[in-house]
């Protein structure tokens, strides 16, 4: 529980700091794009809508930085994020809600798949080093090398096409309308096979490495030679004695990695139009919609955090010595 | 400080056949690592391009000509764009971008890396609390997010701004990396000696801590180069950073922007995608030939199955002492119990 705990203020004080990174971007860059694009809206925008964007990017230059900082915090728990000004005069918040679930569907379980497969193959590699899984590292390390973006546009080249069962962009059909019925499903799940595998294929074989790395460390400790010789089954010593111990830096790490990899596997969104948060912030960077950028960046942030948790959380189910009271 | 010689010579009881020759204290292996030297070679090749790339381009990479969206062919290497630019040239003249950002923003995470890192594990405390506190938050943080958000709130950003973004945040994986092997180096005997003799904390920490750093430090700003590269590409594939300067993921940008694919124009974006998966590998290569030199277990070993005198075929993996089954009756009376009682 304490290790939690500790776990949970740190994530607390994360929060903070990126929200608080949030806060001075706009302010420390010289020059005020916002009010340029709040003039252009002239007339369009109520007054309300107009003091939150002043809030929200340090417009008001009478106001001190300790109360702007206040009246921020203020508004970010109100879920105020500001107009979007693409898909004017949406708000912020309601376009995050609207495409957050899908690149939670596409980003989240691709990821986790790809851990999971990745730390399998790692252990096999690493148990059975000099074999022929050596000769898939190469391999693996020259998918790792390219671009998750550049691979998924070899993939529409490669599989997509008018008359392939794989569509080339966007979520579900365009004729659908979202709800929870078995061809609106279907049609989701076609549309993102093509971006899953773009990403299970750059993203897998950093696991590999990572667990088969560890693997050939935690082979040569005591125990597994005790295992050995106490005449216990192969399978038994490679995946309740060597695996289980080899995980545990690998479950670390992956939380750690979260933070890349959800940045790297945004971008398979853009190259394939997917109705994500990856594309939200691709339009945003075209339109220069800043109260959109800062949006995403604060909800991608968050969900981190959340898989962070979720990742400390299964390590505690993992390492009995975290359980320990004391 | 020059190590003796190794005298330790080669005694096999097969006798004579392998002569006694003083092993020679071997310079340069980490060349010697087939991995690493692979790595190098090509990212040394990348480098001379980025050198003269500009001048060794046979057309202009922004002039336009009539030769629109052609395929490969003796004049125009990589075919051309629907503008009639030669892509060849935009791929030489755009590796320098991506060097120089790559090696800039490397540099930059690299010391600050080693700033936060070393002093963080060497001085303990509060400072140590502070500083890993600052370097996991910027862990956590998704490091793309961030840098396509400053980047673009940035106007115009030039390659030597987007090489500072990168560099200014991508330094805690390195910091952290540092700061575990600091503090296991800190309390060694060697360290406390020079602290005995009374070496003051600087003269400690550059001249007993950070040689044992090396391989670190050396793999992490290896680290670093492909993240930055990768992420120097990715803005300019978005649009962020200025298009009038060619790097690869300009190249890549148009190709999108123009429906590249659609037309069918896999000239387009096939080359400058395999040059950075190209590059990428190289950097890989040259981060597994330093960890297979620190620490020699992770290396892939070729003949592992070796073959004993009475005919048996066993394979050596590290921590296993391999068990034969011999023909002769054993020696202790075994008596035969299920697997599952043992387990």
């Amino acid at each position: 529980m304490k290790f939690l705990l500790q776990r949970l203020a740190f994530y607390v004080f994360t929060a903070w700091a990126a929200l608080t990174i949030n806060f001075f971007i706009p302010r420390l860059i010289p020059g005020d794009p916002v009010t340029s694009l709040i003039n252009k809206f002239q007339g369009q925008m109520s007054t309300d809508a107009i003091n939150s964007l002043y809030v929200l990017f340090g417009l008001d230059k009478n106001a001190s930085i300790g109360s702007q900082y206040v009246d921020y915090w203020g508004q970010v728990f109100h879920g105020d994020l500001g107009l979007s000004f693409t898909f004017f005069p949406t708000p912020v918040s309601e376009i995050l809600r609207q495409s957050l679930p899908w690149t939670i569907a596409l980003v989240g379980i691709t990821t986790f798949a790809s851990f999971m497969i990745g730390t399998s193959l790692g252990v096999l590699a690493g148990w059975r080093r000099g074999s022929i899984m050596d000769g898939l590292l190469p391999v693996t390390t020259f998918l790792s090398s390219i671009p998750y973006f550049w691979l998924g546009l070899l993939a529409i080249t490669l599989l997509a096409g008018p008359d392939s069962f794989f569509p080339s962009s966007g979520g579900y059909e365009p004729g659908l309308v979202p709800s929870w019925n078995a061809e609106f499903i279907g049609s989701a799940v076609q549309h993102s096979l093509l971006p899953a595998i773009t990403i299970l294929i750059s993203s897998v074989s950093g696991w590999i490495l990572t667990m088969r790395n560890m693997m050939v460390t935690v082979a040569s400790e005591d125990y597994i030679t005790v295992a050995h010789a106490k005449g216990l089954p192969e399978r038994r010593v490679m995946v309740s004695y060597a695996a289980r111990n080899a995980l545990l830096p690998n479950v670390s790490g992956f939380a750690l990695s979260l933070g890349f990899i959800v940045g790297g596997t945004l971008l398979v969104e853009i190259v394939f139009s997917y109705p994500g948060i990856g594309y939200n912030l691709f339009q945003a960077v075209g339109a220069k919609d800043y109260p959109l950028m800062q949006g995403v960046f604060l909800v991608i942030t968050l969900s981190v955090l959340v898989a962070n948790l979720l990742a400390d959380v299964a390590y505690l189910l993992l390492d009995p010595r975290t359980r320990k009271e004391g | 400080m020059s190590a003796p010689t190794s005298t330790i010579t080669a005694v096999t009881p097969e006798g004579p056949e392998v002569a006694a020759v003083p092993a020679k204290r071997r310079r340069l292996r980490f060349v010697a690592n087939p991995k690493a030297a692979t790595g190098l070679v090509v990212l040394a090749f990348f480098c001379l391009i980025a050198i003269i790339g500009p001048w060794i381009a046979p057309f202009d990479p922004s002039a336009r000509s009539s030769d629109l969206i052609q395929a490969p062919s003796g004049k125009h290497w990589f075919g051309t764009t629907h503008l009639g630019q030669d892509i060849f040239s935009q791929v030489l003249v755009g590796t320098r971008g991506v060097m120089f950002v790559g090696l800039l923003a490397g540099l930059v995470a690299t010391t600050l890396s080693i700033l936060i890192g070393v002093s963080a594990g060497f001085l303990g405390g509060a400072a140590d609390d502070s500083l890993s506190a600052l370097s996991n938050v910027f862990l956590v943080i998704p490091a793309l997010p961030l840098i396509i958000i400053v980047a673009s709130t940035i106007p115009s950003a030039g390659d030597l701004m987007v090489a500072l973004v990168i560099g200014l945040t991508s330094w805690a994986w390195g910091a952290r990396v540092l700061r575990a092997q600091t503090l296991s180096l800190r309390r060694r005997d060697y360290v406390e000696a020079a602290r005995a003799t009374g070496e003051s904390t600087w003269r400690i920490i550059t001249f007993e801590i950070m040689p044992n750093l090396t391989a670190i430090i050396a793999s992490g700003f290896v680290g670093t180069v492909i993240f930055a590269v990768m992420s120097e590409i990715t803005l300019a594939f978005i649009g962020i950073s200025t298009i009038s300067e060619w790097n690869w993921g300009t190249i890549l940008f148009w190709a999108q922007s123009q429906q590249a694919l659609a037309q069918g124009a896999w000239w387009w974006f096939v080359p400058a995608g395999l040059a950075i998966a190209v590059l990428g590998t190289a950097l890989s290569l040259i981060n597994f030939g330093i960890d297979e030199f620190v620490s020699p277990r992770l290396r892939s070993s070729g003949h592992t199955r070796v073959k004993t005198k009475d005919g048996h075929s066993v394979r050596m993996r590290v921590g296993f002492t391999p068990v034969l089954s011999s023909k002769a009756a054993p020696v202790t009376p075994v008596v035969p119990r299920r697997e599952e009682e043992v387990a």
